[in-house]
Parts: structure tokens; C-alpha cells; sequence
């Protein structure tokens, strides 16, 4: 552990201290020829976007005199900074300080993953913050960089063939092991995040019939919520006995179906037990969700609110500022959570377009670039980075338009708070360096 | 790159924009095609209104309601939601009776405090105005019209003790989350002292608003209100009819009168002159009325029945002697030659017995006893010896609940003032006083301060012979007359009963035997128990000081009167608590005579011009 991290120090200083001072001009210069423009700027354009409609949640006419930065909008300002400062040194650094040491990153977040539920500070029912003075730190922010860092190196090792299930199933062990200790916390919406991973273990040779597999279990998840299990187990049965009209009807293929059957049924049966067994505030929020209870004040007030917010948006929005719906707390969780909210009041379907616009950009950008990689480990951590800007994409804003369960998740880039930013600008700035790099060599 | 690993991209591309795009199109459902949604954005449809629940209402002990709520109604703006284009500010001021301009500025100010923050436009409509104003209310976008309740008092009477309800202050709002700007909260009185009991708790009422500032009814069905829970009645122990006489025989003086009900401790009557009328401090002519009381020099608003600190001057003699039996530095039968070199008196025969001191109320006598109790003979240090008596004697003051404060439910209660050792020794120097430096505290005058509260708990412990039980003012709280939390043991004094025959016999003396100082504190149908007191004052006139309880056996009243300025105790103080105990007992009054005269006597005037004759307060 000592002797890596004093070779860890030891190539940062040769990367970057060491050299003269036109060596350092000259890396500059490339790093900023051979950097993925349009990445970038979508990045910084959200970044901006995102830090104006903090200001616009925050802004209250009363105290709307003077610039504060004890304000949300003024710490957010100072986040900023410090993530652009955080990219630049990123795009100076020897990309080995990052590939190199993957493993002991990885180690070190789960040391903090463990730490936190120990010494942790609770807030909102989970145990997902380190306090240091007044700075809190969330551990599961930075283990999304670290872990997407370790699976990348794990799975682009020449001597593992990808295409074999063992090889899928350890692999898939490197996000697990968080997910896991992040679900102790309990966090459901980090932990969540974890299954980004789906996307490079497809890509690098896992089965297609596992992301059916993943699609049907999310939609028997939903379904065993919300529906009695008798139906629910009909319908299945249904289904099935249609695959098997449609198929041979061996005997082979019958006692596939039987098994999928009861595979399928005993998978609804264990949702619905681990649901009874929830914490009481998750199972509210989900039921409310699913419209099995409407009387639920704290939930569904949530929810309704944020589409009430999203809603009176209408075609073109309220105009900056003029957002009414997300003023005053109606909305808890404003400004982390609920922020799409905003986006949706002030600026209509019209924003929206242009917000889901910029982030398939930046997702399909990622794919793009990703399969330009030479090197296997840069292709697999790319598609890790848009697996994990996707999951967020997809949970928090289904979840203010009320298409998926309130799972506190932040929105990346839009949600106040350092610890998601920093962690969102690593992931996405180190492998702008990676691909600068290729093109540079 | 293998085709199929193209295949896979395009896949995951796929996924993903398969998911915008259902993202995409939920969004278009939300935003354009649901009404329900794109109408509450055009109306604001939804307004949180507070209900705001009657504040609890105060009687006295034979309920009698002392305090109750009017209606009055507040009209809101919310500034964001005004049509400012098609705004009819002119009929607006004109419903108002304000000017239209003023009007205007009032927007403004609203507008530039929040722009969706409901803010007061005009406080406290009348019933007429607001029947005429909603008539029109829909013409006024974005204003409303909020039902809240003012304080009224049906009798002028008991202002220091009810208090008064304003505005919560800054300081308030910090201090708790409940209340909100432009909320009421009680200020003095039982009003803060039981505010929480009397304030209930808002509710909330969420209400749908169509475009024209009509109620479209309840939202969701009611789903997020949260009702209203009233304030709960407050059962007073004041006696109305008492608390009204006091204060008719207080005008044009200045001072105090308190009557307990001996063995519970129920405050009948608390009085603190001059007295105002706690109407003026409700409502829009508060603000107003309440810098001229400030400005008063008479100081109507110092409650002086718990604030004031007076030398006690010849009811003191009352615990001296007490403390002397219980002691036994005298016996019921000492006696003391009236010797005017110790110390001034009038002219009188020797008192041969303590009830006989009481009774002339001699200086020297009490001079005795007092330097009896201080120096005992201990030590033949005279210093240490006058210093361990002084030890002994302000633990048996402080016993009689001087110098603590009582704990009556008022928040505004002060100590009182009893020296100590510590006091001296800072004072003069460690052995630098002995019985001759403090001898003046014998008769209750010099280092000794009481309110008139712990004058009248004496007369209860005079009354109880021996013990009081801590004087309150709230029996009952709510439809259950849930008994407040308050000490309603019994504090004994530390002198034996017995010791106290001898004590009352000489208050009974001062009342009904020749050479008695309260003599015309009589009553031919009922046997009063009395003692008369003159505080000296450097500062001009001497007060009058009476306490006195009645009946002698089985007291039910016990009473203490404080006349700033008046002179000997036996001449206005005395008649005037005999005629509240005669009131009190009898509920009529025989002695209109006495009533007249009591009644002309006053200290101060206020001629045409409403300018004070007479010296100001001190």
C-alpha cells in the first residue's frame, strides 16, 4: 500500500512538476488540440445551465440584493470552480496516476464505504455522509468513479475472454461488492447506479438474453407491486404457454417453460417479501408511486407537486425566475433531487427537448468515441461513464415525471452539491484524457 | 471492430434513446396535452390558506367572560398574481377607504418584500367593509381575504393581569418555528403566559383558485388540510365584581391592591393603579395607544403589584414578631417601654404584650425585638454576633417568601429585596456593622424591598396562621378544567401555629380596639384581622400601606392595599381594603360614607386638556 502510493506520487511529480516549463506549455497545447471538443462544451453547458437553475430555485426576491456565497447558488459557484480546477488537472496529469492505481482506488472507497457505516452521518434515514469539519463528503459519489476505473482494468486484461459466463460473473462482482455495501446504508438510488455496468458487460460479450433478462425482471419488479400475484402469476402462464404454442412442442421446450414459469413466480413471490421487509418510507414512496395508496400526504404530495411543477411549464416554460411551483419548499428536495422540476416550470417542453437533446448527445458522443478506442480498457470505461450518466438520467428523471419510484438520486450536473459534481466531472474528464491521449499518440 | 460489436453499440444506443424518447413523450403529455396541469399553471390553482383558530377565552372564577374574540378579517396580496394591467386600483381604495395611491405603495412595498409570499395589503377589515369588498373580489386578482379574531373585553377591567396580544416580533419568530410573520402572539400577561394553551394550532386548508380569484373548493378533496385546533379557555381565579370595585377606588391614585383567597392561594383581584383600559391595546388603534401609555408619567403600563419594590414599613413589624416567639428571644407577654430616644414614635401608652405592639404599632417595642433576634449573646464578638443573628433572621424573611419570587403564573413577577450578610459585609466591611448600623429594618424601612404580591401572601399567612400557597391566577384550563402546573402545596413558614394567636390578636386589635392604627378599616358584621404601614419616602409623601384578612376565624379574603403618596396607613389604605373585604363578603357595600370619602381622595387629577395635577410618579 506505502510503496504504491509513493510511485503513485512519484510518476504525478514527474508528470507534471518536474518537467520545465515548456514541456508544460507544450502538454497544454496538445491536451487542448487533441481534447473532444463537442464533449467539453456540452459538459460546460451544462455545467452553466445547471448552476442557473440552482440560482433560479434559491432566488427569492427578498434577499435577491446582493451575491451571497453562503447562498445554495454561491457554494455551487464554488463547486464549480473547484470541478474545473479538478478537470484541468485531470487533462495535466499522466493518465497512469488514474489507470495504473485503479485497483487501490478501488480498495480505498470501499475502506470509505465501510467507514460510513460506522462513523457516518445520518440525514434523511441514510448513512451515506462523512463529515470533516463542515465539508461532508459522500463516500458512494466517488466509488462510481473508482469502481468504473477497476472494472475497466479488471475486464481489458488480455487474458480474459469476456465471452465466457464465469469471466461475466466475476466481473460483475467488482460493482456488486458496492452496490452491496451502499444498499446497507441505505441508499437505494446510489446502489442503483451500480447496474450501469450492465452496458460494458453487454458490449464486451455477455448475453443479449441477460439485458431481456434485466428488462423483464425490472418490469416483473414493477409489475409484483402493483398487481395481485395471482393475476400476476396467470399472466405469466399465459405468456409462456404462448411461447410454447409458438415453439415445438417438445418435451424439451415444455419443461423449459415450466421451469421459467416457476423461476419467474418465485422471482414476483421474493419482491414482494423484500418489499414487506423495506424501510416504511421506501414502501411509501413506492406504493404512491404504483397509485396503490392515495392517501399518503409526505409521497404522493411529492410527486404530485413535481408534476404539477413540470406540468404548468406548458410549451415554452414560465421564463427564468418566474417559476411559481418551485418556490418555497411546495417541492421538498428542491434543488437536489426534484431539480428537473425547474428545468420543466421555467422552461417548458421546449427546454426539456433541448435538455434530453444535450444528454443523448453526450450519451451517444460517449458511445461514439468509445468504440474509437484502441484500447480495450479506455472502450470499457467509456461505456461504464455513459452507463452511469444513463442510470441517473433514466431514475431521477423518471421519477419527477412520475414514471418511476421516488429514489433520491441526483440529477448530474443540475443537483446542488460538490461531492456528485466532482465525481460526475472525474468520470467524464478522464476519459477525455484517455481519448486525447490516443489521438495523441 | 467486429460486426457485431457494432451490433452491440447500436443496441445500447438504442436502449437509450429509446428511453429519451419515452422520457420525451411523457413530458409532452405533462406540459401540453393534461389540462389538469397546463390550467393550474394559468390560475395558480392552488392556495395554501391557513386557518388561523379562535384564541381560548378567559373567565373569571364564576365565569364570567373577561376576554373573547371578534371577527375581523385581513385582505392578502399576493403580488405575483396580480392583473397589474387591468387593475381597478381606484374602486379598490375606495371599498378600503384608503387613498388610491396609498394603495398603490402598498402593492409595492408587498411586491418588493415577495412576489409569492401572500403579504397583509390591509389589516383589520370591519364586518361592513368586508360585506361591501366581497361583492367585488373578483376583480381583484391575486387578493384575498383572510378571517382572523381580535381581543375584546367586555369589562375595562384587569388589563395588567389579562395582558395584551400583538404581532410577533422578530426576536419571537426566531425563537419558534410555529409562528409566522404578521401571526399573533400574546405579549404580557396571562396572554404570554399561557400562550400556548390559548393559542391552539393553525391548520391549513389547500383550495383550488379558477383564474377569476374564486374558490373552486377544497384540493384533492382535503387531502392536505390540516384542521384547526382553538385555543382552550382559561378559568381564571379573579373575581370580576372585586377586580372592578378595586379599580374604581384606585382612580386618581397610585399603587396596588391584591386579594387572595387565603387557604388556595386564588388571586380575587390584582390591581395596579392607575389602571387603563385594555381595549386601547387591540387591534389598529394599538400602536397608537401604546406609545401614549408609554409616555404616560404616571407609568400605567408598570404592573405595579408584582414590580414595584416599597419598604414595607409597619406590616414588617407583623413577621419581627413572629420570628422573636418562634425564637424565643420574647414571650406573648413581653413587654417594652415606648422609649422615643431608640427610635421615633407617637404618642401611645407601653405596649405590655406583643398584641398590644401590634396594635399601637410601637417602633421602640418592635427596636427591642428586633436587636433581641440579632444579637443573642453568642460570642462577645458584637460584629460576629449581629452577623450570625442576621443569617437566622433573612432565612426566616426568605421563608416567608420574601425576597423570591413567588411563582405566580405572570412572567413579569420580581423578587422583592431581603439584605443578607453577604450584603452588609460588601457594604460596610466584614465586622464593620452590628445591630445599630441595620436597626431601621426592625419597622420595615432601609435595605428592604416587597412588592405588593408578597404583602397581601403575608396577610394570606397571617390568615393560615402560619403557611400560604403560592398565589395563581388560573384554576382551570380547557372544557376539562385541566388544573394548570402550578404548586398548590402548602408553604409552611417555619413558625409554630400557636405562636401566631397572639400576633392576630393584636391585627384584630388594630381594627377593633381603641388606639388601634386601623381602626377605620372597621366593619360592625364581620371581625377584621388588620395592619397598617407607612413607607417613608425620601422622595416626597410617604405611602400607605394596609394588610388585613377576614373573616378572624375561617378567613376568606386576604387583602394588601399600597397608596403611593398617601401618607399614614391608617387613613386611605386601611378604609380602603376593609371596603373591598366588605365587598367581597357581603357583595354590597353598607359604608357609602366611607365609599365617598375613599373615593374623592386622589393624588392626581386630569384637568380638560388631559394634563396630570398632581406630582408624577416617582
Amino acid at each position: 500500500m506505502l510503496s504504491a502510493l509513493e510511485s503513485l506520487l512519484k510518476i504525478f511529480l514527474h508528470a507534471n512538476l518536474n518537467r520545465s516549463v515548456q514541456v508544460t506549455m507544450g502538454t497544454i497545447k496538445s491536451v487542448l488540440k487533441n481534447m473532444d471538443k463537442p464533449l467539453v462544451l456540452v459538459y460546460l453547458l451544462l455545467v452553466a445551465a445547471g448552476w442557473f437553475n440552482i440560482y433560479s430555485v434559491v432566488y427569492d426576491p427578498e434577499t435577491a440584493a446582493g451575491f451571497s456565497l453562503a447562498t445554495r447558488y454561491g457554494k455551487q459557484l464554488i463547486f464549480i470552480g473547484l470541478s474545473l480546477v479538478l478537470a484541468s488537472l485531470v487533462m495535466m496529469a499522466d493518465l497512469r496516476v488514474f489507470t495504473q492505481f485503479a485497483y487501490l482506488y478501488y480498495g480505498l472507497c470501499i475502506l470509505l464505504l465501510l467507514a460510513v457505516l460506522v462513523v457516518g452521518t445520518e440525514i434523511s434515514g441514510a448513512k451515506s455522509w462523512i463529515k470533516l469539519g463542515s465539508l461532508s463528503i459522500q463516500p458512494s459519489e466517488f466509488a462510481k468513479v473508482a469502481t468504473c476505473l477497476a472494472f475497466a482494468k479488471y475486464v481489458s486484461q488480455p487474458s480474459i475472454n469476456m465471452k465466457k459466463p464465469r469471466q461475466q460473473i466475476l466481473a460483475a462482482l467488482w460493482c456488486l461488492f458496492p452496490m452491496l455495501l451502499i444498499l446497507l446504508q441505505p441508499d437505494a438510488g446510489s446502489a442503483l447506479v451500480f447496474l450501469a455496468f450492465i452496458f460494458p458487460l453487454y458490449r464486451e460479450g455477455m448475453s443479449g438474453w441477460v439485458l431481456v433478462t434485466g428488462l423483464v425482471a425490472v418490469f416483473l419488479f414493477v409489475a409484483a407491486l402493483l398487481v395481485n400475484r395471482y393475476v400476476l402469476m396467470g399472466g405469466i402462464a399465459l405468456v409462456v404457454l404462448f411461447l410454447i404454442w409458438r415453439n415445438k412442442r417438445t418435451f424439451r421446450n415444455i419443461a423449459m417453460g415450466i421451469a421459467l414459469f416457476a423461476t419467474c413466480s418465485l422471482y414476483t413471490l421474493g419482491v414482494e417479501y423484500a418489499f414487506e421487509h423495506l424501510s416504511p418510507h421506501q414502501q411509501t414512496r413506492i406504493n404512491v408511486l404504483l397509485g396503490k395508496e392515495q392517501d399518503i400526504r409526505g409521497a404522493g404530495y411529492n410527486v404530485n407537486q413535481s408534476k404539477i411543477a413540470i406540468g404548468s411549464g406548458g410549451f415554452w416554460g414560465k421564463g427564468y425566475l418566474q417559476g411559481t411551483q418551485t418556490k418555497f419548499n411546495f417541492v421538498p428536495e428542491q434543488s437536489t433531487d426534484f431539480i428537473f422540476c425547474t428545468i420543466g416550470e421555467e422552461w417548458g417542453w421546449v427546454g426539456c427537448t433541448v435538455f434530453l437533446g444535450a444528454y443523448l448527445f453526450l450519451l451517444s458522443r460517449l458511445v461514439v468515441l468509445a468504440e474509437r478506442q484502441k484500447s480495450p480498457y479506455a472502450r470499457v470505461y467509456a461505456y461504464g461513464v455513459a452507463g452511469i450518466f444513463f442510470m441517473h438520467l433514466f431514475v431521477n428523471v423518471g421519477m419527477t415525471i412520475g414514471l418511476l419510484p421516488v429514489i433520491g438520486i441526483p440529477l448530474p450536473f443540475f443537483s446542488y452539491g460538490g461531492s456528485s459534481l466532482w465525481a460526475f466531472t472525474l468520470l467524464l474528464f478522464i476519459f477525455i484524457k484517455m481519448d486525447a491521449r490516443q489521438r495523441f499518440v | 471492430m467486429r460486426r457485431t460489436d457494432i451490433g452491440r453499440s447500436s443496441v445500447i444506443l438504442a436502449v437509450f434513446i429509446a428511453v429519451f424518447v419515452i422520457y420525451w413523450l411523457r413530458l409532452f403529455q405533462l406540459q401540453i396535452l393534461d389540462e389538469r396541469y397546463t390550467l393550474d399553471a394559468r390560475s395558480n390553482a392552488i392556495r395554501h390558506k391557513v386557518q388561523y383558530p379562535g384564541r381560548g377565552l378567559v373567565l373569571d372564577r364564576n365565569g364570567e367572560i373577561l376576554v373573547y374574540n371578534e371577527a375581523v378579517y385581513d385582505l392578502m396580496v399576493i403580488p405575483g398574481q396580480v392583473d397589474v394591467a387591468g387593475m381597478d386600483w381606484n374602486l379598490l381604495a375606495g371599498l378600503l377607504e384608503i387613498d388610491s395611491l396609498g394603495a398603490r405603495e402598498r402593492y409595492q412595498k408587498a411586491r418588493s418584500y415577495s412576489r409569492y409570499v401572500p403579504s397583509v395589503f390591509e389589516k383589520q377589515i370591519s364586518k361592513e367593509v368586508y360585506g361591501r369588498l366581497q361583492e367585488y373580489m373578483y376583480r381583484f386578482s391575486g387578493f384575498y381575504v383572510q378571517s382572523r379574531s381580535l381581543r375584546r373585553y367586555p369589562q375595562p377591567i384587569a388589563a395588567h393581569v389579562l395582558g395584551d396580544v400583538g404581532e410577533v416580533s422578530q426576536s419571537e419568530l426566531e425563537a419558534d418555528a410555529y409562528y409566522k410573520s404578521g401571526d399573533y402572539i400574546g405579549k404580557s400577561g396571562l396572554e404570554k403566559y399561557y400562550e400556548e394553551v390559548l393559542r391552539g394550532q393553525k391548520g391549513v386548508k389547500v383550495v383550488m383558485v379558477d383564474v377569476l380569484n374564486r374558490e373552486k373548493g377544497s384540493y384533492k378533496e382535503g387531502l392536505y388540510d390540516s384542521l384547526a385546533r382553538p385555543g382552550e379557555n382559561l378559568y381564571t381565579t379573579l373575581d370580576a365584581g372585586l377586580q372592578a370595585y378595586a379599580e374604581e377606588l384606585m382612580k386618581g391614585k397610585r399603587g396596588s391592591v391584591v386579594a387572595i383567597e387565603p387557604a388556595t392561594g386564588e388571586v380575587l383581584a390584582l390591581v395596579s393603579a392607575p389602571v387603563y383600559d385594555p381595549n386601547l391595546l387591540v387591534g389598529r388603534v394599538r400602536s397608537r395607544n401604546y406609545g401614549n401609555l408609554i409616555a404616560d408619567p404616571q407609568k400605567p403600563l408598570f404592573n405595579r403589584a408584582l414590580m414595584a419594590y416599597y419598604p414595607p414599613g409597619s406590616i414588617f413589624k407583623l413577621p419581627q414578631a413572629l420570628i422573636g416567639l418562634q425564637e424565643k428571644v420574647i414571650t406573648p407577654y413581653t413587654g417594652f417601654e415606648c422609649d422615643k430616644h431608640l427610635i421615633g414614635c407617637h404618642d401611645h401608652p407601653d405596649a405590655k404584650s406583643v398584641a398590644e405592639g401590634v396594635r399601637m404599632s410601637c417602633n421602640p417595642y418592635f427596636y427591642q425585638v428586633f436587636k433581641r433576634i440579632i444579637q443573642r449573646g453568642t460570642t462577645p464578638d458584637i460584629f460576629e454576633d449581629s452577623r450570625a443573628g442576621m443569617a437566622e433572621w433573612n432565612a426566616y424573611m426568605r421563608s416567608f417568601g420574601f425576597g423570591n419570587r413567588l411563582g405566580i403564573d405572570l412572567l413579569d413577577e420580581k423578587s422583592g429585596y431581603i439584605p443578607d450578610t453577604a450584603f452588609y459585609d460588601r457594604f460596610y466591611g466584614r465586622k464593620r456593622w452590628a445591630f445599630s448600623t441595620i436597626y431601621s429594618l426592625s419597622i420595615g424601612q432601609g435595605e428592604v424591598g416587597l412588592v405588593p404580591l408578597q404583602m397581601a401572601n403575608l396577610a394570606a399567612i397571617m390568615a393560615n396562621r402560619g403557611y400560604y400557597v403560592t398565589p395563581h391566577l388560573v384554576k382551570g384550563i380547557g372544557e376539562q378544567h385541566r388544573v394548570p402546573e402550578v404548586d398548590t402545596s402548602r408553604h409552611y413558614v417555619g413558625i409554630d401555629r400557636k405562636y401566631f394567636a397572639p400576633v392576630v390578636q393584636g391585627m384584630y386589635e388594630a381594627v377593633h380596639k381603641p388606639r388601634g392604627t386601623a381602626r377605620r378599616a372597621e366593619i360592625d358584621s364581620i371581625v377584621v384581622c388588620g395592619k397598617t404601614g407607612t413607607s417613608e419616602n425620601p422622595h416626597g409623601e410617604d405611602h400607605a400601606v394596609f394588610i388585613g384578612f377576614a373573616p378572624m376565624d375561617q378567613p376568606r379574603i386576604a387583602v394588601s392595599v399600597f397608596l403611593e403618596n398617601s401618607g399614614f396607613g391608617g387613613t386611605w389604605a386601611a378604609p380602603l381594603g376593609s371596603l373591598l373585604i366588605e365587598k367581597y363578603l357581603t357583595g354590597k357595600v353598607e359604608r357609602t360614607w366611607l365609599e365617598k370619602q375613599v373615593k374623592d381622595f386622589t393624588i392626581f387629577t386630569y384637568d380638560a386638556e388631559g394634563n396630570i395635577t398632581g406630582p408624577p410618579a416617582h
